[in-house]
């Protein structure tokens, strides 16, 4: 399967048809196929078929083998609560010819909601499962390892089921009653018994069970294999966070050690679970523009980005030409500072202690600095709007004109600081040493993984959102997708400096457009609080973030302020799924780079 | 170093003239405190701990921009034993605060607490949601707050020098770390997680709410009675902060 991607597609592939895009000619074939258990989705504003339950791993595997449709990249659950189902959702994607999704909605009855795990077919699935068995209490049939993944065991029903709520309920919707139109403060801790954000079921007595609610974890890991055959040794399990200086935030692997080699490896998460998506549906739609700032705290305005285009998809709403080049600048300049910074944490991670990190930062404050500048925060831009962006160009930044600031930096600063990276770093004997082989995922595997972004693109996969379902204006514009074949940390390192790289050539192409539109419109006239679903369905947005593929999965009603079901495919998270597979039978320090390498966030991990 | 003779020369020790310039009386905490602070202040010893988008801000604080090396702040310790000072860089989460407190716990007196950011005051723009401690105080005495979403690196700075401006004013006469008459003073109850996070310091609380509102189902009911309750006796007391 590894050589099909990079070869030409095999002769015995039947013919496209050209007046069909990839997705529908799949769907056409696919119900050739299995016309008893596919139905046309029948509700306004949804795309994609209906299969039936039992037969989903026989359907995906067909999409997967026969049609081409190998990337699964998100799985969701959905409550549909006034039909009395709760609903999973998949979609998936081409990686050889591009294009829009094949979407599968699977429904299933909500008292008793088993649905075949695709686990065997897409391994990429397993945490997206396990979430979607936390958050809506689907049990997926046959799924290996099936346990909450952002709550912990024990934890009180299913919380993103409609009629689940959380201690400081108020109303389903917001704006709130007692915040508009005439609002009270008031402290949300005076209405619960126990002054905090805590609320146990009726009757509920401590039992001294709670302190064991970790036993599963370990149950899980494997333990049968002998780093040096021959030789009988003990293993240990060593928990590595949630706090330590090695996991960049509150993420934590459980270890099985031989010695120093890596047996199994299992990630424990949601120490950073702050219920994006709970909160997201309680929210109108503009109000959700902040809180993706904070998913991957380190690109902010790409995060915006994607919501955005979701918004604007499901709206069917236009962007200047103006905000779509300001919407290009800002993207990119972010990718280039969230690459500085994972870079210079990689080299962290392998040894280069503080080093690199240091160097880095001088030019990431230069960019910071812009963005403040731009959009008033450093870190959380809370730039984008629906149709447009929040703000045009400053008058300066720093005192320099802001044309002359970003010509300097795109064309002196930048590239400098890339060769200068080259010089120090990249032929840097120790970093070749530790780096070159260690973590090897193969082509066929990262797909497999659903894994994303760089850490497919340096497995040989070219992948590129941008290239691939081109959004915004990116098809007119110049660049290469950067790929690596060797699927090791080193080239990990290297597809992130080549990305700048290209990131540089885009942002060359932007400045000359950015000149001749100054002072043009860089939003619709429409006002952003008011904005109501003018039909009701589904949008799922992509952009290729400096992480990976970050998706948004947004429902809503007819005439609705806010979206009915809001879910984040994470990029970070997903990738997470190769991080056992990566560290199996390399030593427990590689784990550390491996870890590196990914470059997650715990923000847009746990969510 | 000269310091002020605060304390008189009285009648009732006499100083023979010959060793006057050799001999100093006086108070004693009034000697020591400006050198044990000024020592303290400028070695706080920050823990390698961040948790969310405010850990981002930390790191650029201590790195080549502000430079948190000028505060003798910059010697960043992974564990707590080390460290002086806790910062709280982010939201805390339910299933993050035992591990939180029993860092804590681990820290070696004198310690601080900052609370770095909205969601570590008071939870911010994630106070509702079901995951989310609104506010870190709930457990742990906080020293200083610091405001922002996140707080710039100035903001932190300036958090930072008010930390200083406390230990200033510490004296060593008073200092509780050194007057402990009970030897678990200053621990703090590790939360449990059950249903939802369970702070043993209210479970009578929890108790009292219950037999209020008794469990409808009573096959639910006989699967709730207490097996073994924990013993509140036991549970570590806490004292107020300081």
């Amino acid at each position: 399967m590894s050589d099909a991607i990079l070869e030409p597609p095999a002769t015995t592939e039947p013919e496209h048809d050209p007046t069909l895009t990839p997705a529908q000619e799949a769907i056409a074939r696919l119900k050739a196929l299995y016309p008893d258990v596919i139905s046309d989705e029948t509700r306004e504003g949804y795309e994609g078929v209906v299969v039936y339950a039992d037969s989903l791993p026989e359907v995906a595997k067909s999409l997967r083998d026969d049609l081409g449709f190998n990337y699964l990249s998100s799985v969701t659950g959905v409550d549909i609560i006034d039909e009395g189902k709760l609903e999973a959702v998949y979609h998936l994607y081409s990686i050889n010819r591009g294009g829009g999704p094949v979407v599968l909605h699977v429904q299933v009855n909500r008292e008793e909601p088993l649905i075949p795990s695709l686990v065997p077919v897409f391994r990429g699935a397993e945490f997206q499962e396990r979430e979607a068995f936390d958050m809506f209490g689907i049990r997926f049939l046959g799924h290996p390892d099936l346990r909450r993944i952002l709550t912990w065991d024990g934890f009180n029903g299913h919380p993103l089921r409609k009629d689940w709520r959380e201690p400081f309920y108020e109303e389903e919707h917001k704006p709130f009653g007692s915040r508009w139109p005439e609002g009270e403060v008031f402290r949300a801790e005076e209405k619960t018994p126990y002054g905090k954000n805590v609320q146990y079921p009726a009757g509920w007595l401590p039992t001294g069970d709670e302190y064991d609610a970790e036993t599963d974890v370990y149950l899980g890991l494997s333990y049968s294999r002998d780093a040096t055959p021959g030789l009988k040794t003990d293993k240990v399990t060593v928990n590595m966070g949630p706090q330590h200086p090695s996991t960049h935030g509150v993420f934590r692997m459980v270890v099985t050690l031989d010695g120093e080699t890596v047996i199994d490896l299992k990630p424990v998460m949601g120490y950073l679970h702050r219920n994006h998506e709970q909160i997201g549906e309680r929210n109108t739609f503009i109000m959700n523009m902040p809180f993706t700032d904070r998913l991957d705290y380190l690109s902010g305005a790409s995060n915006n980005l994607g919501y955005a285009l979701t918004i604007e998809k499901l709206f069917g709403l236009s962007v200047p030409e103006r905000a779509e080049w300001l919407r290009i600048l800002t993207v990119e300049l972010v990718r280039i500072s969230n690459h500085l910074w994972a870079l210079g944490f990689l080299l962290n991670d392998l040894g280069a202690f503080q080093t690199p990190m240091l160097y880095n930062y001088i030019e990431r404050e230069l960019l910071v600095d812009f963005f403040e500048a731009l959009t008033g925060s450093r870190m959380m831009h809370n730039y984008m709007r629906f149709g447009g962006v929040a703000y045009d160009l400053p008058d300066d930044v720093r005192g320099i004109p802001t044309l002359k600031f970003l010509e300097d930096m795109i064309y002196t600063r930048l590239p400098r600081v890339l060769d200068q990276g080259d010089d120090l770093m990249t032929n840097n004997e120790i970093v070749r040493a530790r780096a070159i082989g260690a973590g090897y995922l193969s082509a066929a595997d990262a797909i497999n993984l659903s894994t994303a972004g760089p850490l497919l693109r340096a497995s040989g996969v070219p992948y590129d959102i941008r290239r691939a379902e081109p959004y915004s204006y990116y098809d007119h514009l110049d660049f290469d997708v950067a790929v690596r074949y060797n699927g090791d940390i080193y080239d990990r390192y290297l597809i992130r400096m080549d990305e700048m790289r290209q990131s540089l050539r885009i942002l060359e192409q932007l400045l000359p457009h950015l000149r001749r539109t100054q002072g043009a419109p860089i939003i619709g006239d429409k006002p952003q609080y008011a904005l109501r679903a003018p039909r009701g369905g589904e949008a799922y947005g992509r952009v290729e973030n400096p992480k990976g593929e970050l998706g948004y999965y947004v429902t809503a009603r007819r005439r609705d302020g806010n979206p009915q079901r809001y879910h984040v495919r994470a990029p970070s998270f997903i990738n997470l799924t190769a991080l056992g597979p990566m560290c199996r039978g390399y030593k427990v320090a590689d784990s550390v780079a491996i870890l590196g390498s990914i470059d997650i966030v715990l923000g847009e991990v746990d969510r | 170093m000269t310091v002020a003779n605060t304390g008189a020369l009285t009648g009732d020790v006499a100083v023979p003239d010959e060793l006057a310039n050799n001999v100093f009386i006086g108070n004693i905490a009034k000697l020591l405190d400006p050198l044990y602070n000024w020592s303290r202040r400028n070695s706080v010893w920050p823990m390698a701990f961040g948790l969310a988008c405010c850990a981002i801000e930390m790191i650029c604080t201590a790195s080549s921009r502000y430079d948190l090396a000028r505060f003798g702040m910059e010697v960043f310790r992974a564990t707590p034993r080390q460290a002086d000072l806790m910062i709280i860089s982010g939201t805390v989460t339910k299933k993050m605060v035992p591990t939180i407190v029993r860092l804590y716990n681990q820290m070696p007196e004198p310690r601080y607490v900052m609370s770095m950011g909205a969601c570590a005051s008071g939870g911010g723009p994630f106070k509702e949601g079901y995951n989310v401690v609104d506010g870190i105080d709930k457990f742990l005495p906080v020293d200083v707050y610091v405001p922002g979403c996140p707080p710039t690196p100035q903001a932190l700075i300036n958090g930072l020098i008010a930390l200083q401006e406390k230990i200033d004013h510490q004296s060593i006469a008073t200092a509780p770390w050194y007057n402990k008459k009970d030897p678990t003073a200053g621990i703090y109850p590790v939360p449990v997680l059950g249903p939802d996070l369970v702070d043993l310091r209210q479970l009578d609380l929890i108790r009292q709410e219950a037999a209020k509102r008794p469990v409808e189902d009573p096959v639910a009911a006989a699967e709730a009675q207490p097996t073994q309750p924990p013993d509140v006796e036991a549970a570590p007391k806490t004292v107020e902060p300081q």
